[in-house]
């Protein structure tokens, strides 16, 4: 309870301010649509009810969120609930790409001495282009050669999360100690095992953090490689639609399930290493 | 009055590792199992060259009890790894158990010590004992056996399932032991195993050390700083200098086999210690 409970407050006080800042925000609005003999009272009031106000209140985001995750079928594409499984869906398989990704080329990098020193310039540059420029590229060359649907955006999902993965299990890999290595070598242990007994159980350390910091990063780049290309579903094709129609109130609400299946993927990621950390007896 | 110190357990009498001859009253004279001629290591680094070693002729055989004593930069723990094959000689010949350093690390012919415990800390204290034996191997229910047998002998059984920073200093030492043991090597290699811990906990290990050498009949090649477990528990002290690394003198223990912490204060202890610390003090002059 006690973990939860500062959460709370930060909240509380969060959508304190949010509903104060609705009220100035959608305060010209209100007023352009009021009636003339409106009081400053009438003007607030409205400003938490208007269709397409340029702040939504939290109430007004609660609803939309609630009417359109539960009040429509989970394959219809006004539900809520159907743009977020697939973006939730395309960051998963990008993750898994990234960790499949940046484990093979931290494996190349601590074993194989020239892929040390010639593969890092390359894969920092790979993080320095932007994304969202090259998104759209991708997207189009990948469906000339017949991929297309979910796999271009896990693709660019993995892409954006690949290089903290990389980066700690590089350190990982390295993070054990002259005697611990030494030892296997007095058991003429194989390279293998050395791996296997050694290395990659060191490496957890290194890897739990980093992929709390890829999951989230992964589900920006679903949602961004969905922006560009004209996707159908996902939060990103719902956040493009709502701008397009104006619709202030979609565009909140998917914001904020983004948001919460960021929350949800690092949550997924904790209760992963608690499990490890259980296994060790308490500590990673 | 015997000096217990608090970590030592009562050493149950039948607890003594298959395979292990009983112990003899009087010293072995064995075979060899160590034999160095000439043997010298330069490390060239950076355009000039260290020699960390030169010139060292020692024979040790089964049963014995060896230790290497000098100031910091003798070469003894080089000695020592090249005993082990974690170095490489440049000059001289080595032969352990009479065929090369790298062969008889093949065969799993010693335990090897090192100055920290070197625990895997994802590892509880069964599995880390057993870390030698999954290298080997073997198959799940002789490793527990194997495992509980070696944690019993140097009494730590009730702290199988535990976590290495859950334990103490002089337990993770001795869980280190264990390890080195776990495979029954006939030769342990002790690189001042003991360099860290405090004294009272020092004088419990050295005097459990000394009793699993006399139960096991091990070889064992111990480097030390201290002058006192030097004595006390060798059969042999070789005697380093360092500039360059040498042998300067080895001097007999004529001290009985079975010691306790008591005879630390008898006078054959102190003319022994005495002629360790002469030759120190020469080999320090001369360097």
């Amino acid at each position: 309870m006690n973990r939860v409970l500062p959460v709370l407050c930060v909240l509380a006080v969060v959508i304190a301010v949010w509903f104060a800042a609705s009220v100035p925000m959608n305060w010209s609005q209100a007023q352009a649509l009021a009636d003339d003999d409106a009081t400053w009272t009438d003007i607030a009031e409205a400003t938490q009810s208007l269709s397409r106000p340029l702040l939504p209140t939290p109430a007004q985001v609660a609803g939309e969120m609630v009417t359109t995750l539960v009040g429509y079928p989970v394959t219809s594409p006004r539900s809520l609930l159907h743009h977020a499984l697939v973006t939730a869906w395309e960051s998963a398989l990008g993750l898994a790409i990234s960790l499949a990704a940046g484990i093979a080329l931290a494996v190349g990098i601590v074993y194989v001495r020239t892929l040390d020193r010639t593969l890092m310039p390359w894969l920092v540059a790979s993080q320095a282009i932007p994304v969202l420029a090259i998104a759209p590229m991708v997207v189009v060359v990948l469906g000339n050669i017949g991929v297309t649907g979910v796999l271009p955006k896990a693709l660019i999902a993995g892409w954006l999360s690949f290089f903290p993965i990389t980066t700690g299990m590089v350190k990982g890999l390295r993070s054990s100690d002259v005697m611990q290595r030494d030892l296997l070598h007095t058991y003429s242990a194989t390279k293998l095992q050395a791996f296997t007994k050694l290395r990659w159980p060191a490496s957890m350390a290194f890897l739990f953090p980093a992929m709390k910091v890829a999951a989230p990063l992964a589900l920006v780049g679903a949602i961004v490689a969905e922006l560009p290309t004209g996707a159908q579903a996902g939060l990103g094709a719902r956040l493009l639609t709502g701008s397009y129609y104006g619709l202030t109130l979609q565009i909140w609400a998917a914001l904020l399930m983004a948001a919460l299946l960021a929350v949800l993927a690092i949550g997924l990621v904790d209760a992963a290493q608690a499990l490890l950390v259980r296994s060790r007896g308490g500590r990673l | 009055m015997r000096a217990v110190a608090p970590e030592a357990p009562a050493w149950p009498d039948t607890t003594v590792l298959p395979g292990a001859a009983a112990p003899p009253d009087e010293s072995p004279v064995g075979e060899t199992v160590i034999a160095a001629r000439d043997l010298g290591v330069t490390f060239a680094a950076g355009g000039h060259e260290t020699v960390a070693l030169t010139g060292v002729d020692l024979t040790i055989r089964k049963g014995e009890f060896v230790s290497l004593i000098g100031p910091s930069g003798c070469g003894k723990t080089t000695l020592l790894r090249l005993i082990a094959d974690l170095t490489q000689a440049t000059s001289g010949s080595l032969t352990v158990n009479g065929t090369t350093p790298a062969e008889a690390r093949q065969q799993r012919a010693y335990g090897y010590v090192f100055q920290a415990p070197a625990l895997y800390p994802w590892r509880n204290v069964e599995r880390n004992v057993m870390l030698p034996l999954e290298v080997m191997g073997l198959p799940r229910a002789e490793r527990q056996q194997r495992a509980a047998r070696v944690l019993d002998l140097v009494g730590l059984g009730e702290f199988r399932r535990r976590f290495p920073w859950q334990l103490s200093g002089g337990m993770q030492q001795r869980a280190s032991i264990a390890r080195a043991l776990s495979f029954e090597p006939r030769l342990l290699l002790m690189d001042e195993p003991f360099g860290a811990l405090d004294e009272i906990t020092r004088d419990g290990l050295t005097l459990h050390l000394h009793q699993l050498w006399r139960r096991t009949g091990l070889t064992a090649v111990f480097v030390t700083h201290s002058v006192l477990e030097a004595v006390f528990l060798s059969t042999r002290i070789v005697v380093m200098s360092s500039r360059p690394g040498r042998v300067v003198a080895v001097i007999n223990s004529r001290l009985p086999r079975e010691r306790d912490l008591d005879v630390r204060e008898t006078p054959q202890f102190l003319a022994v210690a005495h002629e360790v610390r002469v030759a120190l003090r020469e080999g320090h002059e001369d360097g």
